[in-house]
């Protein structure tokens, strides 16, 4: 997979960063403002996508290894289930237990939840990738086999 | 207690989800680390069967309680189901540790595997009814990527059929789930039942969502005229895949989230009594029609999957403790027999390649372990005692003829003899035909296998000598919270 | 009312393109319609005449507000959608590259 002209590499070296800081702002920020863990991993797998579409697959391939997003799939769901099952330690699964201890409104509260949405959205930021990568590699090879 | 409800789910998602990056490190790391898993669920399931706690047992997510938070619940019949569940996963795992040596990508499968046995899991204790819904998918997806797991030509297109029916299930349970919160604005279910019993009962909203859910639910548990999935996806999924699907999935996510909407919820009545019950009747006979004709050894094999469900439906619908009783007790015992069938097609096919009937025979000989396992499921499926299927069959018969409907318990009648029929001509084809030329080099199937064939067809046996202490101690009380409808669900939201 | 009518026309649009197209990218793009439709009236059941979105920012107290509960349901069925989606452009694919063709009606091996 070819990447595309000169003019679309130089402006997306400035946009891939941006995007996924507004990623990571939406993912932060989920306590406070709509978004959350979900709508933030989306847009940060966007960030990941646009670079490859501009690039091509084999720049891509040298600056995000598919090891690191095997990784980032699991960890990311194994750090949810670990929150969760820390709940257990003050009662119940998935409780709450460090609510209360910042001040309402402030990126610093809401307990548990901030963590969540690292959580998941590194988990969907990572799986989104994987899954455009899984379907463009079917291409290349139909493409290959009808050469 | 309370806490070790949350292992049922837990568990399988971590090992989902820890499988690929802890197994490489041992050598047949995935293999010990999903028996293990399967193993450590079924012991606690049989623990709390045991050692039963005060029923009913409500778990309240995050301490948020009812109707705010998302509760489970743990009675007879969820623990009923979760042995069922667990127990036959265990079998089928240790099954899959020699027969998907064929595939490759073992680690796919066993993820896929554990997230199917969480969805299954959730399902069985999820006492909120979008819950429910989340789990059924969970299911559902992980069902479609196993059946076409094998991704040849014919599995993949009976995985994307599968997918299509399944979705337009998924979609019109999803439109009833939204009519019903605009109802009764709670998604719990003791709310729910409390809300629906303090409004008309025949209103127009209530027969609308009654007819989405028979439809969404009833193809997803394959009933006439919703079963056209079925005879392609169970042959073309790989063997243990086609023993969970038949054994399982169609029960837990059609047959149990029916009965326990329609009986606690709504609290049935004889409008959707009857309609069920016509269902179940013509799904029993049209089943084992057509499979009077196939000469493919699981295409037959899930063509009787859809009678025998005809067979659980006609029991529960029929709303007497004895009928259903005897539905809950068929749907136990059809997932043991019907998996143990499933589980030798496989072994069959794994020695000889084939799932043609007129292809094989004499395999008494080579392979005597399936075929002793084959002839137990075959005399168990078609009502023959001291077989577990024998007295099933036996109490749903009783329970038509005691509800004063002979024409249905006739037709049970015909279709048991049909289905014996059916399947001594698998084992005459099978195992005892003497063929011309012989199968040169037929080896027995490795060890795994037999020892998971032989593990259910020794609980086929065993359910069906101890047939009396186990109907009283767990099947009768799990028929009692469903024969006891909406007013169980109000008195546990009250006390 | 009128929006309920637009919304069940949405659904019967996907519904139809999902039964009744011959090519399989129009059967999941049809799945899509059909999705939305239903997260679409998921959420008109939430709606409250003259209401403010749900986002409690301490400032104002007395003012009323949408549903939000629906609007946490259809992000479930918004992931849940989007994963099957995925499945079956997967599966469009392999279909391609077994069969050679996307069109259902020569995708047929499987009889009886």
């Amino acid at each position: 997979m070819n990447g595309m002209s000169l003019i679309v590499k130089r402006v997306t070296r400035y946009t891939v960063g941006l995007i996924l800081l507004y990623g990571l702002y939406i993912v932060l920020h989920g306590h406070l403002t709509p978004g959350g863990g979900f709508a933030g991993g989306v847009i940060i797998a966007l960030s990941f996508i646009h670079f490859v579409l501009a690039f091509g697959r084999e720049e891509a391939r040298k600056s995000v290894p598919e090891r690191l997003l095997f990784l980032g799939e699991s960890l990311g769901a194994i750090f949810f289930l670990a929150i969760g099952l820390l709940g257990i330690t003050a009662g119940f699964f998935f409780l709450n237990f460090i609510a209360g201890a910042g001040t309402p409104f402030r990126l610093f509260s809401a307990g548990t939840i901030p963590f969540c949405n690292i959580a998941i959205g590194i988990k969907v930021g990572t799986g989104l990738f994987s899954i455009f990568i899984a379907l463009s590699v079917f291409k290349l090879a139909r493409e290959e086999g009808k050469k | 207690m309370m806490n070790l409800l949350v292992i049922f789910v837990a568990l399988p998602l971590f090992a989902a989800f820890a499988l690929p990056v802890i197994g490489r490190l041992l050598r047949r790391g995935f293999d010990i680390l999903s028996v293990i898993v399967t193993a450590s669920l079924s012991a606690c399931a049989l623990y709390i069967i045991f050692n039963p706690p005060v029923f009913p047992l409500v778990y309240s997510m995050g301490s948020w309680q009812a109707p705010f938070g998302i509760t489970w619940l743990l009675d007879p019949l969820s623990a009923f189901m979760l042995i069922a569940v667990n127990v036959i996963t265990f079998f089928v795992t240790v099954y899959s540790v020699n027969y998907m040596e064929q595939y490759t990508g073992k680690w796919k499968y066993y993820c896929l595997l554990m997230l199917m046995l969480a969805g299954l899991n959730g399902v069985v204790l999820s006492a909120d009814i979008f819950n429910l819904y989340v789990f059924l998918e969970i299911v559902a997806i992980s069902s479609y990527a196993l059946v076409a797991f094998g991704t040849e030509a014919e599995e993949v297109e009976a995985s994307f059929k599968y997918m299509i029916l399944g979705s337009i299930a998924s979609a019109f349970i999803l439109i009833g789930i939204g009519f019903l919160y605009a109802k009764t604005s709670t998604l719990n279910m003791f709310d729910m039942a409390d809300a629906l019993s303090k409004s008309a009962l025949n209103s127009r909203l209530l027969i609308f969502v009654s007819a989405l859910f028979i439809t969404g639910f009833g193809l997803k548990s394959a009933l006439v005229p919703f079963h056209a999935w079925l005879p392609d996806a169970h042959p073309s999924a790989p063997a243990p895949i086609s023993a969970m699907l038949s054994g399982l999935v169609i029960k837990t996510i059609g047959i149990y989230a029916l009965a326990r909407i329609f009986f606690n919820v709504f609290g049935i009545n004889s409008v959707t009594s009857e309609l069920l019950l016509a269902l179940g009747g013509v799904s029993m006979f049209v089943g084992v029609i057509l499979a009077i004709g196939q000469w493919d050894f699981k295409r037959l094999l899930a063509y009787h999957s859809i009678s025998q469900i005809g067979y659980v439906v006609c029991g529960i619908a029929l709303g007497t403790p004895l009928g259903i009783a005897g539905g809950i007790f068929h749907l136990l015992n059809h997932s043991v027999f019907k998996s143990l069938l499933f589980l030798n097609a496989g072994s069959v096919e794994y020695a000889t390649g084939t799932r043609d009937l007129k292809k094989s025979g004499n395999l008494q000989e080579s392979m005597p372990h399936t075929s002793w396992t084959s002839l137990v499921a075959s005399l168990s499926i078609a009502g023959v005692p001291p077989f577990c299927g024998f007295w099933s069959k036996l109490v749903i018969i009783i329970a038509l003829f005691q509800a004063n409907r002979p024409f249905y318990a006739a037709l049970a009648i015909l279709v048991g003899l049909i289905t014996l029929g059916s399947f001594l001509k698998i084992q005459k084809y099978v195992f005892y035909r003497k063929i011309k030329e012989k199968f040169l080099r037929i080896k027995e199937a490795p060890v795994f296998m037999r020892l998971s064939m032989m593990g259910l067809a020794v609980l086929c046996l065993v359910i069906g000598i101890f047939f009396k202490p186990f109907f009283g101690k767990i099947i009768m009380p799990a028929a009692e919270t469903l024969r006891a409808g909406r007013e169980y669900f109000i008195m546990i939201l009250g006390g | 009312m009128i929006i309920f009518i637009m919304d069940i026309a949405l659904f019967l649009t996907g519904f139809y393109a999902l039964l009744m197209k011959r090519n399989l990218i129009k059967k999941v793009i049809g799945f899509g319609i059909m999705e939305y439709a239903v997260n679409l009236f998921l959420i008109l059941v939430g709606y409250r005449k003259g209401a403010e979105a749900p986002i409690l920012s301490g400032k104002i107290t007395d003012v009323l507000f949408v549903d939000p509960l629906p609007q946490a349901l259809i992000l479930t069925s918004i992931v849940i959608g989007l994963g099957v989606t995925a499945l079956m452009v997967a599966l469009c694919i392999r279909l391609y590259q077994r069969y050679g063709t996307f069109d259902i009606a020569e995708i047929r091996r499987l009889r009886g």
